[in-house]
């Protein structure tokens, strides 16, 4: 019995994106890397074409972390205390991208400063051949003071800059447009909120080539079905042609699976749960697997092991 | 899929004769569409038109059920292709395979590690769904020994796996019962192997290598009179796999297509080298369209990995899994046990309640009402707030059950602590730390704070 197979021929297409700029493009990455571009749901090739896999970021921080498990610090070694040898030992460990994290703090507890942070980029720039991408601590007034400095040192790089939320938007977008970055917009895990900053950021200028949406993430087992759905519907509403959603996605599984119980710790935990390292790992490879899945472009993850497991995976599904 | 009023009305005798109830014979179409009446209702309804009317009334995939006497695995009948559509009703049973060319002891061994797991996630108990029993060895009294076996250490249902159908009847009959899935019936065995399901009224998986012939044999099959039916549309690599399953899910829900309109059974083990890439591939399955996964690897970390993103997955968008809201209390605790207080999403709650519980510190756990929701979620939507916290240490009537007013509220919401002092007079508070993992070590200072 001759089956027709059900085909989705999709309207919409997300946007391709560049990250980082070669020295022909007046940068200094040694190579582009570049996200988006599909017309299909994730690794549907009956659908339509992805151009460009999903990609691994590995999340390194400007500082030796305080509260990260046992399990990462092991896995990276030394190089936790010098965010250039971190870079150069992402970039060796398969990463196509090296997302640097700064602190709101430097060594002795005080406050990172606009210097501290060119310097750290700086150092990250030279250290690895990747496009870069750099996160501020994560609040508004230090965010704006360090990403603008970040943004003018590594101007012409194509960076992405984060975390661009509502509340902060107009600053780092402003750096962005002036220094040739991209920036990422990150979203409490909403349909209309991701669009509504999408569409201020677009507002300001910035070419919708240079954004990537950050839906907000949550691990397997605490939460992370929202954050698929959320994906699923935004991946959704862009195939079906609405432009504001059509833009790659970044996440960060890394940071959401390290902190809870099952991937940070070894201790006093049920026998069910079984061997700690094989279970942290899978945690946050099943994690990264699954928001793949749903439509993530960028995952951005911490240990080296989970990294190799989502890369295999992400080529079997590209090789078909 | 569900007919519409004016299609039904169409399949009636339309005269309008009310013997039904209704007015006329439109009147009563619109209440079937609506499934507020029954077709039995009228008497004068053709024997042709009610088997369309069924036909249509049957769900797009067919909800297919295996047995044992300790357990029930109901999958397929899913109605949506995203789970925020709606929901996704039936989670995908896990198996974990043997073969009957093990040692007898080593089958043994297997199966009942993989069924005396359970593991407990935000206060569900979790564990797998059964064993399925593979005739490696081709002889029947192998694959009897195997399945007698595997029967002696669980009561949960079974898949047996055999293409000869003499080694599936000595399967069954060591099956003595459960009602398992019988895999599988090929374009080579298809007849004798239905012949053995319909006998022994269990349904038959039938492995074809392209749709096109998939739905072939699903119509034979069904039409020697076994409508039990699951689907190996013989892919084992996840690429292929996702594809095939999307279009079967496709195929089921937007083309109505009988033929296909079954669930799916897949073997993640096949397509892996070793533990954590089943994981994934399994993980892929649960998401994206499975009915059945038969595991070739049992680890206690992979097992509570996919129990818990099958819980994830299969869980009604519409609705978080809630506790109810009141006074918790954890280890005996006694009138100088410290206060602490969260909201009722459930995986808050147990998040907290393992830590305390854990810590084997006795304490008072007050849960808030906050419409199911996390605690910064709650926070942001204005559901946990300092009022909120107030009233509910009010409500709870903690204030009777101890000697002093320390209440501890979690770090993530640190700066409501001004306000909580200002709503709850008399009241010291206290901030947590944000992660519930820093909880006991925090308890253990408590009395110095
Ligand atoms: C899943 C999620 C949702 C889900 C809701 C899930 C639910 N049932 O609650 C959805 C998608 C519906 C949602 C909606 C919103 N969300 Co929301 N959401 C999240 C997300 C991703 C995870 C939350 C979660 O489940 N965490 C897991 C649970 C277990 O954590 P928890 O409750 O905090 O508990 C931990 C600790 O607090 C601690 N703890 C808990 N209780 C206690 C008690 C004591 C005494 C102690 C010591 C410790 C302690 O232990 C737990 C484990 O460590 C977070 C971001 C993130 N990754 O964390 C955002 C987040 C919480 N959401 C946020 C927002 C803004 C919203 C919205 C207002 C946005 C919107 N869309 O309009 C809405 C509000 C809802 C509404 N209006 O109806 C923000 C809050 C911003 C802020 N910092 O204030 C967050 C942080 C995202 C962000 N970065 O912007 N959200
Ligand atoms: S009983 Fe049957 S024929 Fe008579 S009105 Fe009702 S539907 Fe029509």
């Amino acid at each position: 019995m001759p089956v027709e197979i059900p085909v989705e021929k999709w309207p919409g297409r997300v946007v391709e994106e560049t990250l980082g700029a070669t020295a022909a493009e007046g940068g200094t990455r040694s190579r582009v890397v570049k996200v988006g571009g599909e017309n299909t749901l994730p690794f549907m090739f009956t659908d339509g074409e992805m151009p460009n896999p999903p990609r691994v970021a590995i999340e390194i921080l400007d500082r030796r972390p305080k509260d990260w498990s046992p399990l990462l610090l092991e896995a990276w070694g030394d190089v936790v205390d010098d965010p250039a040898k971190w870079a150069k030992a992402a970039e060796e460990a398969g990463a196509d991208l090296v997302l640097l994290q700064l602190s709101l703090t430097r060594d002795g507890d005080r406050p990172t400063t606009a210097a501290d942070a060119r310097a750290i980029t700086r150092a990250v720039l030279q250290a690895t051949g990747l496009p870069i991408l750099v996160f501020g601590p994560g609040q508004v007034d230090a965010d704006n003071e360090l990403l603008v400095a970040v943004a003018e040192e590594a101007a012409g790089e194509r960076i992405v800059l984060g975390i661009c939320e509502e509340k902060n938007y107009r600053t780092i977008v402003a750096a962005a447009l002036a220094n040739g970055h991209l920036v990422n917009g990150r979203t409490a895990m909403d349909v209309n909120l991701a669009k509504q900053l999408n569409i201020l950021i677009a507002d300001m200028g910035l070419p919708l080539d240079r954004i990537i949406m950050d839906p907000t993430t949550a691990s397997l087992g605490y939460g992370i079905e929202y954050g698929y759905s959320v994906m699923e519907r935004l991946r959704l509403a862009a195939l079906q042609g609405d432009k504001m959603t059509q833009l790659p996605m970044l996440v960060t599984p890394g940071f959401e699976v390290w902190r809870q119980k099952e991937a940070k710790v070894g201790e006093g935990v049920p026998a069910s749960w079984g061997d700690w390292r094989q279970r942290a790992v899978l945690w946050e490879t099943l994690t990264a697997t699954n928001l793949i899945l749903s439509g993530a472009d960028i995952v951005v993850l911490r240990h080296p092991e989970t990294v190799k497991r989502v890369q295999a995976y992400i080529d079997r599904m590209m090789a078909r | 899929m569900a007919l519409t009023g004016l299609q039904i009305y169409k399949l009636l005798p339309q005269t309008n004769c009310k013997e039904c109830g209704f007015p006329t014979c439109l009147a009563f179409a619109m209440k079937l569409a609506a499934k507020q009446a029954e077709l039995s209702a009228c008497p004068y309804v053709s024997e042709e038109a009610k088997a369309q009317l069924d036909a249509a009334a049957a769900p797009p995939i067919r909800l297919v059920a295996v047995e044992g006497p300790g357990h029930r695995v109901e999958v397929g009948n899913e109605t949506v292709i995203f789970r925020h559509e709606k929901t996704f009703y039936h989670p995908p049973g896990l198996f974990l395979r043997v073969k009957d060319s093990w040692p007898l002891e080593q089958v043994k061994g297997a199966a009942k590690a993989a069924m005396d797991y359970s593991v407990t996630y935000v206060g569900m108990n979790l564990h797998l769904d059964g064993v399925a029993v593979e005739a490696a060895s081709g002889n029947p009294e192998a694959f009897a020994a195997a399945v007698k076996a595997v029967r002696e250490v669980t009561d949960r249902p079974l898949i047996l796996m055999a293409s000869d159908p003499a080694v599936l009847k000595a399967g069954l009959s060591a099956a003595d019962g459960v009602r398992p899935l019988l895999y599988a019936a090929t374009a080579e065995n298809w007849q004798a192997v239905a012949e053995v399901a319909k006998a022994a009224n269990a349904p038959v998986a039938v492995r074809a290598d392209s749709l096109d012939a998939l739905a072939d044999l699903t119509e034979k099959v069904k039409g020697i009179g076994v409508p039990d039916i699951v689907l190996d549309p013989g892919v084992r690599d996840p690429a292929g796999t996702l594809t095939t399953l999307t279009h079967l899910r496709r195929l089921a829900l937007k083309k109505n297509f009988r033929p296909l309109g079954y669930p799916i059974i897949t073997f993640p083990g096949e397509g892996a080298s070793d533990t954590i890439e089943e994981a994934q591939l399994a993980a892929e399955h649960i998401a994206k369209y499975a009915g059945f996964i038969v595991l070739d690897r049992f680890a206690p970390e992979m097992v509570y990995a996919l129990l818990a993103w099958r819980v994830n997955i299969y869980t009604n968008p519409q609705e978080p899994i809630k506790v109810q809201p009141g006074v918790y209390e954890i280890n005996n605790p006694t009138a100088d046990s410290p206060v602490m207080i969260t909201t009722n999403f459930s995986i808050t709650y147990f998040s907290v309640a393992n830590e305390v519980d854990g810590s084997g510190m006795p304490g008072w756990l007050l849960v808030a009402d906050a419409e199911g929701m996390s605690v910064l979620t709650a926070w942001a939507a204005g559901k946990f707030d300092a009022e909120k916290i107030a009233k509910t240490v009010k409500t709870t009537g903690i204030e009777e059950k101890i000697n002093h007013r320390k209440l501890i509220i979690p770090g993530a919401v640190a700066v409501l602590m001004g306000e909580v002092e200002e709503e709850l007079p008399g009241w010291q508070i206290l901030v947590g730390p944000r992660e519930a993992v820093d909880l006991p070590g925090y308890l253990k200072l408590w009395k110095s704070f």
